[in-house]
């Protein structure tokens, strides 16, 4: 008889090789990872170092302001782009077909993937917040840059159920354009680049609305900014868009279960 | 002890199309199994029952008596499959490291490319990879695990003759180890050269299950070939005969009874030349399986 020692692999070392697979898969794309580190430190230099110290309220530089709405564009880019693009390209290529015959249990994949978005996060706030010390001449206090990193990575979560969504629901090809067409739109909307007040006024009547606004607003209160509504309205909203996103993920999964795999 | 793999009144639906329409088959640890069968015959549809990758309508599917979905069983079992993709990425070294840690008890990361032929490619990335190599990476991901079942579906495909034939003496190498090996294919002659069994499947139904030799002497053991100036459809009425083939003034025909085949012929006045009685190789054989359907 077969001696039967373990009979299955452990869970960790799954859940390093896979992440750490899935972090390169992301960092040898020139188009994902260049684009999420380097396309907000840009557009810091574009827009925000030239009136940085700008005071737009009391002890509020414009240079702070910016530095949090970029830092919220930046990571909910990261969230939505990585799943949606990478969820996508599986799905386009058949990736998901070979690892479903494997015994890689799913949910190390999704943390996998979750893990190295949220690395990924990290890192570009780790170029952002230097690049605006120095270049925008950006200064906080100590607790409050850690709550602008702490909110902006805890409030992206929704983001990755969209972009989870996202990636289910678009084809391999389109999930760029169909997130470029969502993302982009509300970013301006929520006030990420400039001031609402500039806003076509329909659009700024829906703004309120939008998740990236709840989002936003955790950023800006976080270094001093005045906010619309109180920070525990904000996560109450973003945690409602969460599950909202995450059940539409779940649905286009299991439709894609449905369909390619009974 | 459970069978490696079993399907026991395994029906599959697609839609009106039944792919699969009650197939019983049982797979003990250590055969070598080659699944025989034109497009669309069932085989991959067998093969993704046995996988768990789709759910019978009707029956079962088990991998050592589990469902093929449990974690236990697939840690058992390697697997090629005829239409994935692999992140392009990654370097070889990398995807089969990845794959290692999906298994309890995988092997060497350098005898696993090695078994594939790899070497060279250690630190390429997937997509510097050519067909064959791509295809080659894929069994080194197969049998990596160390698994005790290998599923390869359709592994040659595409190949040409040279890198088919190489392929085919990987699999028997890992064959020898006493695993146990389930594969499709269209290249009959992998069958014979791998295989103990062969299952033939045609139109959902298992048509044949016996050896290669077997399956050559039940059915169109020899085949008669010759030249005639003149053949008429007539002259082929009633004689013992599974398949003809007719070009220009060639005639080949496949049949158990070569004697009494040629003894009728003659008979009937057909004029013969250039005649030569073989036997049948598996091709044959299984092209008089596949097109008559009441088995002999």
């Amino acid at each position: 008889m077969a001696v039967m020692t373990a009979r299955r692999a452990p869970l960790g070392p799954i859940l390093i090789r896979q992440t750490w697979a899935e972090f390169l898969k992301l960092w040898r794309v020139p188009a994902f990872s260049l684009t999420s580190i380097f396309l907000p430190i840009m557009f810091y230099a574009f827009i925000g170092i030239g009136s940085s110290s700008q005071v737009i309220s009391p002890h509020v530089t414009f240079g702070a302001y910016f530095l949090a709405s970029m830092a919220v564009y930046s990571v909910a880019n990261v969230m939505i782009f990585s799943f949606g693009i990478s969820v996508a390209t599986e799905r386009g290529q058949k990736m998901d077909l070979l690892m479903r015959a494997t015994p890689m249990p799913p949910v190390v994949y999704l943390l996998s993937k979750c893990i190295t978005a949220i690395f990924f996060a990290a890192i570009t706030l780790a170029v952002l917040f230097p690049f605006a010390y120095i270049a925008g001449g950006v200064r906080l206090d100590a607790s409050e840059w850690v709550t602008l990193a702490y909110r902006v990575l805890l409030g992206s979560i929704p983001f990755i159920a969209l972009g989870f969504a996202i990636g289910y629901l678009s084809g391999p090809n389109s999930a760029v354009a169909v997130i470029n067409l969502i993302y982009l739109p509300t970013a301006f909307a929520s006030g990420l680049f400039f001031p609402k007040q500039l806003l076509p006024k329909f659009i700024q009547s829906i703004a309120p609305y939008l998740p990236l606004h709840f989002y936003g607003q955790l950023g800006w209160d976080a270094i001093g900014a005045p906010t619309d509504e109180s920070v525990t309205t904000d996560w109450l909203y973003l945690v409602g868009y969460g599950v909202a996103f995450f059940l539409i993920a779940l649905w286009a999964y299991r439709r894609e279960e449905g369909r390619k795999f009974t | 002890m459970p069978a490696a793999a079993e399907l026991i009144e395994a029906t599959k639906k697609y839609g009106d199309t039944e792919a699969l329409k009650g197939v019983t088959l049982t797979i003990e640890l250590g055969e070598v199994v080659a699944m025989l069968g034109p497009n669309g015959a069932g085989k991959t549809t067998s093969i993704s029952l046995l996988l768990g990758l789709r759910k019978p309508t009707s029956g079962k599917a088990l991998l050592f008596g589990l469902n093929p979905d449990h974690l236990d069983a697939r840690s058992r079992v390697g697997v090629m499959l005829q239409e994935s993709g692999i992140p392009t990425v990654l370097k070889v070294s990398e995807i089969v490291d990845l794959f290692r840690s999906y298994y309890p008890k995988p092997m060497a990361r350098d005898r696993a490319i090695a078994m594939a032929g790899l070497e060279e490619k250690t630190n390429a990335q997937v997509k510097e990879l050519s067909g064959g190599q791509k295809q080659r990476l894929y069994f080194a991901l197969a049998v990596c695990g160390d698994p005790d079942v290998l599923f390869l579906d359709e592994p040659t495909v595409g190949m040409d003759v040279e890198g088919r034939r190489s392929f085919i003496e990987r699999i028997a190498e890992f064959a020898q180890l006493g695993r146990t090996v389930v594969l499709t294919t269209h290249y009959l002659e992998e069958a014979d050269q791998l295989a103990k069994r062969v299952v033939v499947i045609d139109r959902g139904l298992v048509i044949a299950d016996a050896s290669p030799q077997e399956i050559k002497s039940r059915v169109a053991g020899k085949r008669v070939r010759f030249k005639t100036s003149a053949l008429a459809d007539k002259d082929l009425e009633g004689l013992p005969i599974t398949t003809s083939t007719i070009t220009d003034h060639s005639v080949q025909l496949l049949t158990n009874q070569p004697e009494a085949v040629l003894k009728e012929l003659f008979r009937r006045g057909v004029e013969i030349s250039e005649l030569e009685v073989s036997g049948a190789d598996l091709e044959d054989a299984f092209i008089s399986l596949t097109t008559h359907t009441p088995t002999a």
